[in-house]
């Protein structure tokens, strides 16, 4: 196998990992409360922006930034929960999608006023470079985007499936008013995974934002990835997330190289099409 | 309660009278509707234009002799219209080809203005255009570029930018004189997008450069907006073509310089259409990563106290950016667009569109480098044109081709960061 070829793939590997980041809140808030979010690429948005403003702020980079998105992106989270979530989960699918829609809106143009149009970017070695390792060059900020990724997924799937905390959501999930009387809170546990599938978006926009270029409008770019992403793995999967990240992420690059960028999308999306037709719920997804 | 309901309603109906009393008043206005990207990808691109028209405004409504040898500078308002004021009218197109038509639609039936100036992407263009045709409202359009928006018999349709094919012939005279100071120029990659502009330009330069004897143009399209492009800059990593032609916007032009930082990849000569690479933006965003890209440009501020260097004062102090080709050619388009309606002497759109079938302009009455402004049959203008431009330290661009326009010497090969 040719050199570049396999740097087409590596190349896969790392952008899908990246897919899987930020489709993890999306499918958290899915398998907790079946309400899609389309405010969701506008807070990966928001992660990039706080990542944004520690750098020309404070001089910070990534080390800094990263936990502050997460911290903000996680307040929101619970802000747009109580002020907005549990009214609409009360209200038909449709007031769900346009409620969501709605503030997906209304973020993308307050990010729009207050900072303006223009495109932004950080520094390009803001991670320390690029590494070159027998031929193949791996960006230092790309494979730290796909460390934390494999790191968020593990650490949800073991939160979910290991603590007490992960049986009272998951419970909740399942069935609020039987949860309610065995004494745990719908609201509070609702609120808490809001804020920790925001905060994880949040982190996944601050560590995009250390090689991609940061716009109000890059919501629509990746937005529509983290939704294709997480229906492929399965809504309310997170380990799915991962899986369908980097299988999206290495048949794009691949079929990126060998027929051309344009028809890329075309093949990932066929793929994809056929794939449910076989499996509906997705790769790790339940009935 | 109920009361208070009527009171409101009251209110409300004379609000709206005196509203459309005012208007009615000041029938002196001239309403022009621009139709720009003011959201989507391309946003960045209509507030920069927004804040350029609205210095042309400024510059027509109000006297301003020291640029007297622009049309409509020297008198306060149009004098054709014993001093009547123009009125911008702004219409989002938000990236779209569908949106842009609505909005043409809404300018010309409910804002009623006297004629249309946009719309940025070459693809809304083309529908808001067909709306103008209908209407029979004169559409102007100082930027879009793709061959085909001249080529519909439209009536009302009229173009003062460079196009595609003047781009080939200039291009291939610049390769050609590239070549001749040592640089290979032989086998040429174009990078596009799949958009109206992206596609149709790369197009006629493929075919133009085949007529002109240049083999060897290796194709390399691209979706608008992408996600990743290491797959595109591998692809030319192994094909080592020795120019690479960008025809891309200011996302994917971005996304390009780091991806090509990354990978370690640079072309020998890195020539760019425009478009993105004329952003602001582009170059704060990622100008230290490509240092040495030339890009086409009609815009040279020019010597202290030309209109040029007055309007780029005066642009830089409305929007905090540096002048640059676009919007120069936004602004060029409107002062054309004015001048017509100014000689026309009406706001009658059959004696506008006669008026810019008429324009006659002369290099030193505009603020671009164009030989002049006059339209042909098919609405384009016969006398545009366009320098290279080079990004020599990552910060400004200089003009360094043709020769008798060249504030600096072509910097060969690309440099990158």
């Amino acid at each position: 196998m040719s050199l570049i070829l396999v740097q087409v793939i590596v190349g896969g590997l790392l952008l899908g990992a990246v897919y899987a980041l930020f489709s993890s809140g999306l499918t958290l808030v899915w398998g907790m409360m079946n309400i899609v979010n389309f405010a969701h690429g506008d807070f990966v948005m928001l992660g990039m922006y706080v990542a944004f403003v520690v750098y020309t702020l404070m001089g910070g980079g990534p080390i800094l930034g990263a936990p502050l998105a997460t911290l903000v992106l996680a307040t929101l989270g619970v802000i747009v929960y109580f002020g907005l979530i549990r009214d609409i989960m009360k209200g038909p699918m449709l007031a769900q999608i346009l409620g969501t829609f709605g503030l997906a809106l209304l973020l993308r143009y307050s990010v729009f006023w207050w900072f303006g149009a223009n495109f932004q970017s950080l520094p390009q070695n803001i991670v320390g470079g690029t590494y070159a390792v027998a031929g193949l060059r791996i960006e230092a900020s790309r494979l730290l985007a796909g460390v934390v990724a494999l790191l968020v997924t593990l650490g949800l799937h073991l939160l979910l499936t290991r603590t007490s905390l992960g049986s009272k959501m998951l419970a909740v999930a399942e069935d609020a008013t039987a949860a309610q009387l065995m004494g745990i809170r719908p609201d509070t546990m609702q609120a808490i995974a809001w804020a920790i599938a925001a905060g994880a978006t949040g982190l996944a926009g601050a560590l995009i934002a250390n090689f991609f270029y940061i716009v109000p409008t890059v919501g629509e770019t990746l937005g529509i990835v983290a939704f294709v992403t997480v229906s492929l793995g399965g809504f309310g999967s997170v380990p799915g997330a991962l899986v369908a990240g980097l299988l999206i992420g290495v048949i794009e690059s691949l079929s990126g190289y060998l027929i051309g960028a344009v028809y890329k999308d075309i093949v990932v999306y066929l793929l994809f099409l056929f794939f449910l037709w076989f499996r509906p719920q997705g790769l790790m997804g339940k009935m | 309660m109920r009361f208070k309901h009527a009171l409101g309603l009251l209110s409300a109906a004379a609000m709206s009278l005196a509203l459309a009393g005012a208007a009615t008043a000041q029938d002196k206005t001239v309403k022009i509707g621009v139709i720009l990207p003011m959201s989507g990808g391309t946003a960045s691109i209509g507030a920069h234009a927004k804040a350029a028209l609205e210095v042309a405004v400024d510059i027509i409504n109000n006297a301003h002799p020291e640029l007297e040898k622009l049309p409509l500078a020297k008198n306060a308002g149009l004098a054709g219209l014993s001093g009547a004021k123009v009125e911008l009218v702004i219409a989002d197109n938000q990236g779209s080809p569908a949106t842009g038509q609505n909005q043409a639609l809404r300018l010309i039936t409910e804002e009623k203005v006297v004629a249309i100036l946009g719309a940025y992407q070459s693809g809304i263009t083309l529908t808001a255009s067909a709306i103008a045709e209908k209407y029979g409202i004169p559409f102007l359009t100082p930027e879009s570029v793709a061959a085909n928006l001249t080529e519909r018999g439209f009536k009302w349709f009229f173009r003062t930018t460079p196009i595609a094919p003047d781009f080939v012939r200039i291009y291939d005279q610049f390769l050609t004189d590239m070549k001749a100071a040592g640089a290979k120029t032989d086998a040429i990659a174009l990078v596009h997008d799949n958009t109206e502009y992206g596609s149709s330009v790369a197009n006629t330069i493929a075919t133009g450069f085949k007529e002109k004897g240049r083999a060897g143009v290796i194709d390399v399209a691209y979706p608008v907006n992408a996600t990743d492009l290491q797959s595109q800059v591998l692809q030319l990593k192994e094909k080592k073509p020795d120019v690479v032609l960008m025809i891309s916007y200011t996302s994917d032009a971005i996304l390009f310089a780091k991806t090509m930082q990354s990978l370690d990849y640079k072309p020998p000569l890195l020539l760019a259409d425009d478009a993105g690479y004329s952003d602001p933006s582009f170059i704060k965003a990622v100008g230290k990563l490509s240092q040495g890209v030339f890009n086409r440009s009609a815009w040279a501020v020019g010597p202290a106290g030309s209109p040029s260097a007055v309007v780029a004062d005066m642009y830089k102090k409305k929007s905090g950016e540096e002048m640059e080709d676009t919007v120069g050619r936004q602004m060029q388009g409107f002062f054309v667009l004015v001048d017509a309606i100014d000689r026309a002497g009406s706001t009658d759109p059959a004696k506008i569109q006669a008026a810019l079938k008429a324009t006659d302009l002369k290099p030193d009455q505009l603020i671009m480098g164009y030989q002049g402004v006059k339209f042909d049959d098919k609405g384009q203008n016969v006398l545009a044109s366009a320098y290279i431009i080079q990004l020599q330290d990552g910060e400004n661009y200089v003009s360094v081709w043709p020769k008798t326009n060249a504030e600096k010497a072509p910097m060969l090969p690309y440099k990158g960061w």
